[in-house]
């Protein structure tokens, strides 16, 4: 393999990252306010076709990306309605965005499978994007990888090192005792919801419009609920979560690329493997139950309703 | 402006029997706008949707068809949901029935009779059940996160279903059609009436009565409802957290395999690329919109089969994509849920706060809890 396959290869590994780091990153902003939010994968797909319309009206590729935002947020206000106000089991709610949000991308997408996408261009800086390997790596990906790196340190910083964010990791660990020193619980979740809504959408609006550039039903493909798992996986840090992002970039750009060469095994099984990956990876980490005990918020999935 | 929810002094058993309707009616209702927004006369469109179906006996028999596997499923799942465990992968679990069904009538095609139909369905069963132990051991064992290992499974099984379809058990005289070849009649249920009615909508109310009666009537369904709704309290009791995913997830697998047997040995007749119109994931919505109650799932399924008919109506009648089906499905789900919360509390619009409320002394908001 020479030099410009491995740039190459390296290249799609990251992008096929890209869309799970995002969903994922989001995911876990609304894990630690406490909310279980299962709907990834519908806020996505819907995030994709809205964003593709978008885009395809109006001819801007970063038009088409907030559609995808809005949309994504508009969902997770749904199920931030029905879960936190009406107080709904969060499992099954999660469970009713997706089925929703598959059904009404399909629906609302109808028209639009055949037609081609916008993409987005690749930065390229003049001399750094020259230089071999590292050049195309750092200096020239599309824009919204950038973002997406930007996104998994600032959500760091941000549950980390700020009051704020130490207010959502309070929510979501002890909601009474938060309630009880005065900050608005719901409030609070909603907003962590719709950040997870926002990059959910995020992450669809980046598969139609820039990873496929292209709008068909389904094209998710389950990467919703691999974010999930990722949030699991990086037991609720973002860092961590980043680097199962790429972990599963490369396995499904490795699978692609042996089906590509013609390898002995069935292509069925070679697709399988994402998922498969995902329930192994599952066990080893739920294996050890320390790591995830520090880290689970502890009132995930709990619904709260406040006395006044 | 905004909503409070205030607790009833103790559940509304009205609200419980009511808020299934009101969830139909305002579904019906977003229905109504959607058609508008797509710019169809909305009351014919609803009239295909909802009633039409109803009028003709061979789109009556096509609804019972499509009961039957979201009876099984759902009464299964239910049984999942009243424990608390999450099993949302009935989808595979169907795909490894059917699978497992088809392999007496692909690998000995001249075995013909009601006792090969018999083994046939208990090897769907038994397929289902082994594939649906995959996250339930991995749950007790290891504490993998079951929602999302049975999902998962789920794309895995159909990857597996292609593979066969395609693969080794392709018909070789099927003109290269990735479908096994056409079951003998000897290998499939019998028809008990109209054209396609066979025998499986019995083996669902059956499965629906004994789930009622396990529920109610038997040690198992207590602890099951223990269990679910205060886990606590069933582990002071004494009852088993990690046998009860065992057996939520072995009665619902089993069941999700008895309803994809019954496809391919019932309206396909073959084992396909693909056996189920996403009926894994239409039961979960059958089951709750029928409060997880075996007999509310009998009606409630028949709400849902209605629904991916008048999906199949308005495409045809509108040119509407027959995905609104799935629309509408999700939207039901989501209303169903929400109607919930009337249950167990009035709901009060309060018009303006004028301060905020005080804080609450923190013995008082403990309290709260339980």
């Amino acid at each position: 393999m020479g030099v410009s396959e491995l740039t190459g290869l390296i290249l799609t590994i990251i992008t096929a990252a890209t869309p799970l780091l995002f969903a994922s990153l989001g995911e876990l902003v609304t894990e630690r306010s406490g909310v279980l939010n299962l709907g990834v994968e519908g806020m996505m797909s819907v995030g994709a076709v809205i964003g593709f319309i978008a885009g395809d009206l109006s001819g801007q590729p970063l038009i088409g990306i907030l559609a995808a935002i809005v949309a994504g947020m508009v969902m997770a206000a749904l199920f931030g309605l029905v879960t936190l106000v009406f107080i709904a089991n969060q499992v099954a709610s999660g469970l009713a965005l997706t089925l929703f949000g598959l059904g009404l991308s399909a629906l609302l997408g109808d028209r639009y499978v055949s037609v081609p996408g916008l993409g987005l261009d690749r930065i390229h800086i003049p001399g750094l994007t020259d230089i071999p390997l590292v050049g195309p790596v750092i200096f020239g990906e599309d824009p919204l990888i950038y973002v997406a790196v930007a996104l998994a340190i600032g959500v760091g910083w941000f549950l980390f090192r700020t009051r704020r964010g130490l207010i959502v990791r309070a929510v979501g660990d002890n909601h009474v005792s938060a309630h009880a020193l005065g900050y608005g619980v719901i409030r609070v979740r909603f907003l962590a919801v719709l950040f997870g809504g926002a990059c959910a959408g995020l992450a669809g609006g980046y598969l139609s419009i820039v990873y496929s550039s292209q709008w068909t039903p389904n094209m998710t493909a389950g990467r919703g609920w691999i974010a999930l798992a990722l949030v699991v996986f990086g037991t609720w840090l973002p860092l961590r979560v980043a680097v199962g992002a790429v972990l599963f970039g490369a396995i499904s750009i490795l699978q692609l690329n042996a089906q590509g060469y013609g390898i002995a095994i069935p292509a069925q099984f070679l697709s399988a493997l994402p998922y498969l990956t995902t329930v192994i990876v599952l066990v080893l980490i739920s294996r050890n139950r320390t790591l995830l005990r520090v880290n689970t918020p502890a009132c995930l999935g709990q619904a709260f309703v406040p006395d006044r | 402006m905004h909503i409070e929810l205030i607790r009833r002094p103790e559940r509304s058993a009205w609200m419980a029997f009511l808020s299934p309707v009101l969830a139909i009616v305002l579904t019906v209702i977003a229905g109504f706008i959607i058609f508008v927004a797509s710019r169809v006369d909305p009351f014919g469109a609803l009239y295909i949707y909802f009633i039409d179906s109803l009028t003709a006996w061979w789109s009556i028999q096509d609804l019972i068809v499509k009961m039957t596997p979201l009876i099984l499923i759902a009464v299964g799942l239910s049984l999942c949901y009243l424990s608390n465990t999450w099993n949302i992968g009935a989808e595979g679990q169907l795909a490894a029935g059917a699978i497992a069904g088809s392999v007496l009538p692909i690998f000995f095609p001249d075995w013909e009779g009601p006792l090969v139909v018999a083994i046939m369905l208990v090897m769907g069963v038994l397929g289902g059940m082994a594939y649906a132990a995959i996250p339930a051991i991995l749950k007790t064992r290891f504490g993998a996160n079951e929602i999302l290992t049975s999902l998962m499974l789920v794309y895995v099984a159909g990857y597996v279903l292609d593979w066969l379809a395609r693969g080794p058990w392709r018909n070789p005289a099927g003109h290269n059609f990735p479908n096994s070849r056409q079951f003998s009649d000897g290998q499939l249920l019998p028809v008990i009436a109209g054209q396609h009615i066979t025998i499986s909508i019995i083996f669902a109310l059956i499965v629906a009565a004994a789930a009622w009666l396990l529920l109610r009537k038997t040690l198992t369904g207590f602890q099951i409802r223990v269990l679910g709704q205060a886990p606590r309290a069933g582990a002071f009791a004494g009852f088993s957290q990690s046998r009860m995913i065992m057996i939520a997830f072995l009665i619902s697998g089993g069941l999700a395999g008895l309803a994809g047997v019954c496809e391919v040995a019932g309206p396909l007749g073959q084992l396909r690329i693909s056996v189920s119109p996403g009926y894994g994931f239409t039961a979960i919505i059958v089951a709750f919109l029928g409060r997880l109650n075996p007999l509310g799932i009998i009606v409630s399924s028949f709400v849902l089969a209605l629904s991916y008919l008048g999906g199949e109506g308005v495409q045809i009648a509108y040119g509407v994509s027959d995905q609104i089906a799935r629309v509408f499905q999700g939207m039901l789900l989501f209303f169903v849920l929400a109607c919930d919360a009337l249950i167990f509390y009035r709901i009060r619009i309060v018009r303006r706060v004028v301060a905020a409320a005080p804080v609450a002394p923190a013995m008082e908001a403990t309290r709260g809890r339980v």
